[in-house]
Parts: C-alpha cells; structure tokens; sequence
C-alpha cells in the first residue's frame, strides 16, 4: 500500500466531480415555474376537477379520457359539481389552454418531462390569440 | 442474547399492529386526495348508433373521377391525410380504383361491360365483420368497437409493426413512412394528425358520428352513397340492399364486409 496517497488524491477528484452539480449550485434554487392562464381559463376559474388535482394528476385524467373516447366510445365527462365536458385533448382542453409556451411547456420543461402529446394533437385549436 | 418469552410476545403484537397501519394510513390519505363526488362518464345524447355500421355505394352514379374527388377531399380535409407525390409515402383513408382492382377473385373479369370498366368505384377499410386485421394486431392498437362494429386504430398504442397492412385484403390501410405534417395540404386544427410510424386508415367518422353528424364522405356524395345500421332492417341501407343487386369485395375471405356495392 505505497500508492496511498495517489488512491486519495484519485478519489478526492472523483467524488469532485460526481458531486459537481451539487457544489455548483449550492445555495441557488431555481425558481419554481409561473404559469400563465389565458383569459378564457381565468373567466373559467376551475378546471375540469381543483386546481391541485390537475396540477398533479392531469395525466391520469388524460389518460382515462383517451381510454374512454378511443375504446369505449363514451365522450362526455361529468364532473363532481354536475358540469359537462367532451372529452378531448384537443378540442377541450387545448382550446382552454391555448398557450403552450406559457401553460405547458413551462411545468413539462421544469420537471423535465417530454410527453409526446403535441407530436398528433394540434395546439391552440380555435386560434384563439 | 436472552430472549424472554415475554419479550418475543411483545414484539409480536406490535409487528401485528404496524401490518395493521399501512391500510389506515392509505384510507386516510386517499379521502383527502379524491374529489368527494364521483365524476360520471357517458357516451354523448346527439350520438348516432348502430349495431354494425354499413355503407352502400350507388357505384353507377359515378360517371367519372370528378365525382369522387369531392368525396375524397372533403374526408382527407377533415382528417389531415397528408398527400404525398411519392407513391410509396402515400396514405389514403378513400380513394378510387377500376372494378377489375376493387373485385379481384369476386367477379369474372375477363369480358365487362365498357361503362363498367370505366366507372370509378370508391375504396374505403370495409369495417369487417371478422376483421383480419384485428387478429393480426400484437398491442389490439386496432380493434371492432362492439358497440357499432367500427373496426377503430388507437393511435397512441400503434406501434408502426403493419402486420394489420399484411393482413388486410383491401389495402386499406397506409403506414407513415414520414412525419405527416410537412404534407399537409390544410390543417384542421380540431382533428389530431398522425405521427411518424404509425399506420392510418378510414374510421367511419366515428368523431362525426359521436356528434349526430353522418360520414364527411357520405355527407359531399348527395345521395351517392348511403350509411346506416347493417342489422337494422327498417334502415336505409337494409331497404337499399333488399332493392337492389349488390356486390361486395373478395367476400369469399369471409371477412364480412360492410360496404356494399349497388353496380
């Protein structure tokens, strides 16, 4: 065990390196991101179920959508306060949410998901501004 | 290490009482998360139904190509079927073709009548009854909708492997070779378009018929051509198949098809 120093000095560049986006970035937090709602959104003042549950679940209940239009052919969503809705990404919700860029893409970008939604469905349907 | 008899009780109860917590723990949490009402899902009130869905087509009714082409715009319009110059990119969901194509193994060929030969038949995916392509499916991306009898693609679990282009006798069916969207001649921006590697074909307007609207193709034919319920007998299509001679594609597959040819 003669090479112990050059073993340490190796491992204490290693572990430098691992931990290099740790130390780079230490004591700053990124922001969390904005999103801004259109003017149609805000009119609407809750989505299709609460904020929270959108927030964190939007893709479960996009799923569940999809499997219901596609496979069962039932396309209207009843939420729990009795309002209607037809189910369709494009149509219903990207009609409401017709910012991609400032909806969307901010929270997907953030958390670094890449759904594959926008390679079919076509964004801002009715071209609202 | 001493192990005492009552310590070995204890520990047993209080390893009974945490296998105990995790179902509590889970029930508590679940009630603050869901939405206290259950939210409903139907089908909507202005939707057309049918057992199986069925098309006739008044063949002698088209003299020429510019009788289809309205046809064939007015569903790749509204579907965004991209057209292509290059022949093997190409994707149809209707298009036209010579009766010795459309009838191959059905009807004699050899000496028709001149008209006949000449006159345009429209092709469409048949919505078989026993549809080939569904079997041949390994994700059931396709499948007969029991509700109608439409045979539908979910397009989010087709994986591009085109057995179901193999196993269809129509060659009904076009695979995206390309990204679809650059060939677009108009966007309709209600209807998604398709991706890369993904295999297309006519869906009977199912997005029309859930809104009580016929086929777009049926709806630009002004009386050409005729839909409605196979297994309905008061139905139009059942009146004008019970009235006239018609003719189906290779039905000596025994696929069933539901598009019926008045010649």
């Amino acid at each position: 065990m003669n090479d112990k120093k050059l073993i340490v000095t190796g491992l204490v560049i290693f572990l430098i390196i691992v931990l290099f986006p740790f130390w780079y970035n230490r004591g700053r937090a990124v922001p969390p991101p904005e999103v801004k709602l259109t003017e149609q959104a805000k009119a609407a003042k809750e989505c299709v179920l609460s904020k929270d549950y959108m927030r964190s679940e939007h893709m479960q209940l996009l799923d569940l959508w999809r499997e219901s239009v596609v496979r069962e052919a039932d396309r209207i969503y009843t939420n729990p306060k009795g309002k209607q809705f037809v189910m369709s990404l494009s149509n219903t919700c990207l009609d409401c949410h017709s910012n991609k860029a400032d909806f969307c893409d901010k929270c997907h970008n953030y958390a670094s998901v890449r759904p594959y939604c926008w390679d079919c469905h076509i964004d801002n349907p009715k071209e609202n501004s | 290490m001493d192990t005492s008899r009552r310590r070995v009780l204890q520990l047993l109860g209080l390893s009974a009482a945490a296998l105990s917590a995790p179902p509590v723990f889970n029930a508590l949490a679940k009630e603050a998360h869901e939405p206290a009402a259950a939210p409903q899902i139907g089908p909507s009130k202005e939707a057309l139904t049918a057992k199986q869905w069925a098309m006739v087509i008044d063949t002698p009714k088209f003299k020429s190509e510019k009788d289809v082409e309205p046809l064939v715009e007015a569903c790749h319009k509204i579907h965004n079927v991209p057209h292509w110059d290059e022949k093997r990119w190409e994707i149809k969901w209707l298009w036209a073709t010579h009766y010795e194509h459309a009838f191959t193994g059905t009807v004699s060929r050899r000496f028709v009548a001149e008209e006949v030969q000449h006159r345009p038949f429209l092709v469409l995916c048949n919505h078989c009854e026993n549809p080939p392509c569904v079997r041949a499916c390994p994700t059931k991306a396709t499948f007969k909708r029991p509700e109608d009898g439409i045979v539908m693609m979910d397009f989010h679990r087709c994986i591009g492997c085109r057995f179901c282009m193999a196993a269809c006798p129509f060659g009904a069916r076009s695979f995206n070779y390309r990204d679809p969207r650059p060939a677009l001649k108009y966007t309709n921006k209600q209807f998604p378009t398709r991706m890369k590697g993904v295999v297309e074909k006519c869906s009977f307007c199912v997005e029309r018929l859930a809104e009580g609207k016929m086929p777009a193709c049926v709806e630009a034919s002004e009386g050409k051509l005729t839909f409605g319920d196979l297994f309905d007998e008061k139905s139009k299509v059942r009146e004008l198949i019970k009235t006239h001679y018609t003719i189906r594609r290779k039905v000596n597959l025994g696929t069933e098809p539901a598009v019926y040819y008045i010649v």
